[in-house]
C-alpha cells in the first residue's frame, strides 16, 4: 500500500465538516472477514483502504484485518467497484440514516 | 404512507425523479416520490452548473421567481490547461448568456433539490423522505411496486428508477450489472466560503454574475478527468472528477487529490482566504451510451444517472436527467390513458429519448473517452506541449523569433506530427 501524501487538510478534518444521522447497524460488510479473506492473503494494494473518500476502510496490520468504520461513510458507492476481489457488500443505510449534506 | 395504489412510484428525488413526478402529477396522476435522504438533496453532490432550458421546460421562467434555488447566472466559461508551474487560460464571456432563458446557473444541490421537490409537491405529488427502497415487487411477471428498508410495500402501475449513479434498484431488478471502475468517475469537492465581493473581484464579475472553469492537465496527475472551479453567491465550488480505475491504480484518496490540487499556484490564489464549509464525494456514471441498461420493461422505467445518462465532456448530467425524467413522465401519462403499462407501450420513452438531444449527444460522444484513454499519456503530454509552445511565443529572450518557431516545430516534431493529429482528432467532437 502507498503511504498517504502529506496534505494541508486531512481526510479526517474534511469529514469534520459533515453531519450524519447514525444508523444503529452497519450497511457495509465484508463477504469474507476470516483470516483467509482475500484482503489478508491476496490483496496487495487494498484500494478500499487507499481510495475510499471517507476512510471507511482501515488496514490493521497488527491484527491483519480490514476494519470497516461504517459511520464515516458518505455513500458514494465506489467501494464495491474498487474491491478487486468482490469482497465488499454495501447497500444504502436504512431510510433517513447516514450522511446529511448541507450543500452537496 | 397511504395504502391506496399509485399510478406511479418514483424512486429518488433528484433532477430525474422530481422532473418525472412534476410532469405526472400535473396531469392528475397519483404519484409517490420516494427519497432515502432525510430531505431531498441530503445525499446528492454536483459541481454544479445547471443548464436552464431543460428546467424551464418543466418550471417555466423559474429564474424569475425570487425563491428559485439558483446561485449565479454564468456569464463566462473558462478552460485552464495546466502544468505544475504554468497554465494557459482561455474563455468566452458574453452578455447574451443573460438574455432570454439564461444559459446556465451555478447551484447548490441541497438547496436546489429541496426547492425542486417542493414544486413536485405543489403539483400534487406525495413526497416521502427517509424512505430507502430496497427492491421491486413483481406480480404476474411485471414490476408492480416496491419494498422499503422498513419492510413496507407499495404498489403502482409503474415504477420509475431515478435513483442515481449507483442504481441498486436497477441492479436488483436485473437490468444492470455492477459497474466497473472504468465505467464511473469518482468526484470530490469542497464548498469554500468567500466574501461575494472577493469572488467578484477575483473572477472579474459584476455583482451577482457567475463564472465556471474546468481545468485539465497536471491537476489530474495523469488520471482521466478534470478539475472544476465554479462561483456560488457566497462560496466557490472546487472539485475533481477522475476515472475510478485511475484512482484505484494510483492508490490516491480523492480528498488528498483535492489538497494536491489546492497547491497549484493558480488554484492557491483563487481560493486564498477561503474556509472549507463542506467536503463531499459522489460517483459520476461515465460509461456512456455503451453502458446504458435497458430503459424500460413491463411496469418499469429508468432515467438519469441510473441509466448512465451523462455527457461528461460537456459537464452535462443534471439537464439530461431532467429531460429524461420529463419524457418518462410523459410516457406514463400516455400509458395511463391507454390503460396499458406494458413494455411495448413504455417503449415510447426510448423513442422520445432518441428523438431528443439526450441519446443523440450520448451516441455522438460514445467513443470519446476510450479514444482519449487509448493514448495513456494524453493528459500529461498535450498540456505540457501547449505550455511549452506558449512559453516560446511570449518570451523575449534575445534569440531571433525564427529560432523560436524552429524550436516549437521541434517540440511538436518529437511527438510526430501525424501522431499529434491522430491523438487530437477525436476531440473535434467537443469543438461544438
Ligand atoms: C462532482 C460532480 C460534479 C458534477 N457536475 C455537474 C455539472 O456541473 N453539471 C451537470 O449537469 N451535472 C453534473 N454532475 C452530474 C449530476 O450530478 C448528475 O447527472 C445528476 O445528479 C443526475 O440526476 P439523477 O436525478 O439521475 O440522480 P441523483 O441526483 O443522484 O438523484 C438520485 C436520488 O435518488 C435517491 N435514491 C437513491 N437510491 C434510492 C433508494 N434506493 N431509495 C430511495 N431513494 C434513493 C438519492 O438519495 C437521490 O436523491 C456532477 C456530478 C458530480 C458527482
Amino acid at each position: 500500500m502507498k503511504p498517504e501524501p502529506k496534505v494541508g487538510m486531512t481526510v479526517e478534518a474534511k469529514l469534520g465538516t459533515l453531519e450524519w444521522k447514525k444508523a444503529p447497524e452497519s450497511h457495509i460488510s465484508l463477504r469474507d472477514s476470516s483470516p483467509q479473506a482475500p484482503c489478508v492473503v491476496k490483496c496487495q494494494d487494498k484500494p478500499c483502504v487507499t481510495v475510499c473518500p471517507a476512510k471507511v476502510y482501515e488496514w490493521e496490520a497488527e491484527h491483519k484485518k480490514v476494519v470497516v468504520n461504517y459511520e464515516n461513510c458518505i455513500e458514494c458507492g465506489a467501494c464495491r467497484m474498487l474491491c478487486p476481489y468482490d469482497n465488499i457488500i454495501c447497500d444504502w443505510p436504512i431510510g433517513g440514516m447516514g450522511v446529511k449534506y448541507k450543500y452537496g | 404512507m397511504s395504502d391506496t395504489a399509485y399510478d406511479a412510484i418514483v424512486v429518488g428525488a433528484g433532477p430525474a425523479g422530481t422532473a418525472a413526478a412534476i410532469t405526472m402529477a400535473r396531469a392528475g396522476l397519483k404519484v409517490a416520490l420516494l427519497e432515502r435522504g432525510e430531505y431531498p438533496g441530503a445525499k446528492n453532490v454536483q459541481g454544479a452548473v445547471l443548464y436552464s432550458r431543460m428546467l424551464h421546460e418543466i418550471v417555466p421562467d423559474f429564474w424569475k421567481s425570487p425563491d428559485a434555488a439558483v446561485e449565479r447566472p454564468v456569464v463566462e466559461q473558462k478552460t485552464c490547461i495546466t502544468t505544475e508551474d504554468s497554465w494557459i487560460t482561455f474563455g468566452y464571456k458574453s452578455l447574451k448568456f443573460l438574455e432570454g432563458v439564461p444559459n446556465c446557473y451555478t447551484i447548490i444541490r441541497v438547496k436546489f433539490d429541496q426547492w425542486f421537490a417542493a414544486q413536485a409537491e405543489a403539483a400534487g405529488a406525495e413526497l416521502f423522505c427517509g424512505v430507502t427502497v430496497r427492491e421491486v415487487i413483481r406480480k404476474d411477471g411485471r414490476i408492480a411496486g416496491i419494498k422499503t428498508s422498513d419492510g413496507d410495500e407499495l404498489e403502482a402501475s409503474v415504477v420509475l428508477a431515478c435513483d442515481g449513479a449507483n442504481s441498486l434498484l436497477a441492479q436488483k431488478a436485473g437490468f444492470i450489472d455492477e459497474l466497473k471502475p472504468v465505467e464511473v468517475a469518482l468526484g470530490a469537492k469542497e464548498i469554500i466560503a468567500l466574501d461575494p465581493k472577493v469572488i467578484e473581484d477575483r473572477f472579474q464579475l459584476n455583482p451577482g454574475e457567475g463564472s465556471a472553469m474546468e481545468l485539465f492537465g497536471s491537476v489530474t496527475m495523469g488520471m482521466l478527468g478534470y478539475a472544476f472551479l465554479y462561483t456560488n453567491r457566497e462560496s466557490i465550488s472546487l472539485g475533481v472528477g477522475c476515472r475510478l480505475s485511475d484512482y484505484q491504480a494510483k492508490g490516491l484518496r480523492p480528498s488528498d487529490h483535492l489538497e494536491l490540487l489546492k497547491q497549484h499556484p493558480f488554484i492557491k490564489k483563487m481560493i486564498s482566504g477561503g474556509k472549507t464549509l463542506e467536503y463531499s464525494s459522489h460517483l459520476i456514471p461515465e460509461g456512456g451510451y455503451k453502458s446504458m441498461p435497458p430503459l424500460y420493461a413491463d411496469g418499469f422505467l429508468v432515467a438519469g444517472d441510473a441509466a448512465q445518462m451523462t455527457n461528461p465532456a460537456y459537464r452535462e448530467g443534471s439537464n439530461l436527467a431532467m429531460t429524461a425524467g420529463r419524457l418518462a413522465g410523459e410516457t406514463v401519462i400516455e400509458a395511463k390513458k391507454k390503460g396499458d403499462f406494458s413494455g411495448a407501450t413504455l417503449s415510447v420513452y426510448a423513442a422520445k429519448l432518441k428523438a431528443s438531444y439526450v441519446l443523440q449527444d450520448m451516441e455522438e460522444a460514445k467513443d470519446l473517452e476510450d479514444a482519449v484513454a487509448s493514448v495513456p499519456d494524453f493528459l500529461a503530454v498535450y498540456p505540457k506541449l501547449a505550455c511549452d509552445v506558449a512559453h516560446l511565443r511570449f518570451c523575449a529572450d534575445g534569440v531571433p523569433k525564427k529560432s523560436h518557431l524552429k524550436q516549437a516545430q521541434k517540440i511538436i516534431g518529437q511527438r510526430g506530427l501525424l501522431r499529434v493529429a491522430r491523438d487530437l482528432w477525436p476531440l473535434r467532437k467537443v469543438g461544438l
